[in-house]
């Protein structure tokens, strides 16, 4: 904000409703100018400013297009063009705009075509341009423009792999393979699948930018997937068999007697396209609701068993 | 990146029904994940657009596929045009000068 006047609502500067006639904003704004005129209230610098304020209101209110402008959101309070909330040219004609790029705004002949009149020998020599006829001379072969495309993929086909479609402007496609174990931001590189060559050139690549969706069980650093799994207070004191999701399904695993809530089990292999390992972190969990047996056991266990977790802190 | 109920609250005077028919009709290419759809900012700004297209200045939707076809045709010429202008923004400052006398002609 600029300065705290400017960014008054003009209708409550006026103190007069959306829906005022320009006869009642005429009205409101000589009352309230009379009041806060510099000339009535000399050297009173606050009488100025919002004598300043009213007018601005004024100036905007009493332009009927200025007026309409305001209200459709076109202007803000100070008359200036508000910049639009979007621009879809911003992006359409960056990087990300490619994926809508039915057919390249240049064909490649437009483009063989400037490069053989560059061809023709026009600069570096004295006159400049070369006026020879059309089509001779198309020396510059090239490859072609690479295309960035942006591909989010799921948590788990991340770390297993998969085939996926990115979909492009209308009537095309391409198909993307997944490797198993691709990291967030990594870059696939399709050979051949980006902007068409020139003079018989090679065609650029198609390089796809990866983001990895998040998964609402797994979190994944480097190859290890990392997995917090809720144990009963009885798993965790006596041990027992628990099922465990992994990337690549559930498998049973032994919790040891005596485990608490932090401790981690490493589940060998169970990490990202095999490399890695799963680490389970383990988390007791009471059960729901009272229990009136574990509370008076507790209540004679903990009188004869006092310990504190809290030492340390 | 935003899903489906996301661009409906972000974007003002797009209908759920409007914006599945545009993506079905590919006007707008969300990706499709199987948890539903994903916007990127181009195809939120894409689906502003439509909606301007749309309901502020009334295009038809038969006459709408080419009227995206040729803005994206323009942008894509843009987009070329500013490879061309940096590429001979590289060039000796007296090729520049040839280059600019030639266009002014």
């Amino acid at each position: 904000m600029e300065s705290p006047m400017a960014a008054r609502n003009p209708y409550e500067v006026l103190g007069v409703k959306k829906e005022a006639t320009a006869d009642e904003i005429r009205a409101a704004y000589r009352g309230l100018a009379k009041k806060h005129h510099p000339d009535l209230n000399p050297g009173n610098k606050q009488a100025e400013a919002r004598f300043k304020e009213i007018a601005a209101a004024y100036d905007l209110l009493s332009d009927a297009d200025k007026r309409a402008k305001f209200d459709r959101g076109e202007i803000d309070e100070s008359g200036n063009e508000k910049p639009r909330a979007y621009s879809y040219q911003d992006f359409a004609e960056a990087a990300p705009g490619a994926k809508y790029r039915a057919q390249e705004g240049v064909a490649p002949e437009d483009l063989d075509d400037l490069f053989s009149f560059f061809g023709r020998g026009g600069f570096g020599q004295a006159g400049g341009f070369n006026q020879g006829a059309r089509g001779e001379g198309a020396t510059i072969r090239m490859r072609g423009a690479d295309r960035q495309y942006a591909l989010t993929v799921d948590f788990l086909d991340a770390v297993n792999g998969a085939k996926r479609r990115l979909e492009l402007a209308p009537g095309k496609s391409l198909d993307v393979t997944i490797p198993a174990g691709v990291r967030d931001g990594q870059v696939l590189r399709l050979a051949g699948q980006g902007g068409p060559g020139l003079g018989g050139g090679p065609a650029g690549d198609a390089l796809i930018g990866i983001h990895i969706a998040p998964h609402a069980l797994f979190k994944r650093e480097g190859d290890d997937i990392l997995l917090e799994l809720p144990v009963t207070l009885g798993e965790a004191v006596l041990g027992g068999r628990v099922t465990v999701p992994t990337p690549t399904g559930a498998v049973t695993m032994t919790v040891p007697p005596h485990s608490n809530t932090g401790s981690v089990l490493r589940l060998k292999g169970k990490g990202v396209a095999g490399r890695g390992d799963e680490l389970v972190t383990l988390k007791v969990v009471l059960p729901s609701g009272a229990d009136a047996e574990l509370d008076t056991f507790l209540k004679d266990w903990a009188a004869k068993h006092p310990y504190d977790p809290r030492k340390g802190m | 990146m935003i899903d489906f109920d996301a661009v409906l609250r972000q974007v003002r005077g797009v209908r759920a029904d409007e914006l599945e028919e545009w993506i079905e009709a590919r006007w707008v290419l969300p990706e499709r994940m199987a948890s539903g759809y994903v916007f990127h900012e181009i195809d939120v700004a894409r689906v502003h657009l439509i909606v301007e297209l749309r309901h502020e200045l009334s295009i038809e939707p038969e006459s709408m596929p080419v009227i995206l076809n040729l803005l994206d045709q323009v942008y894509a010429l843009r987009n070329r045009l500013k490879s061309l202008r940096e590429a001979i923004e590289t060039l000796p400052a007296e090729t520049q000068a040839q280059l600019l006398a030639r266009l002014k002609e």
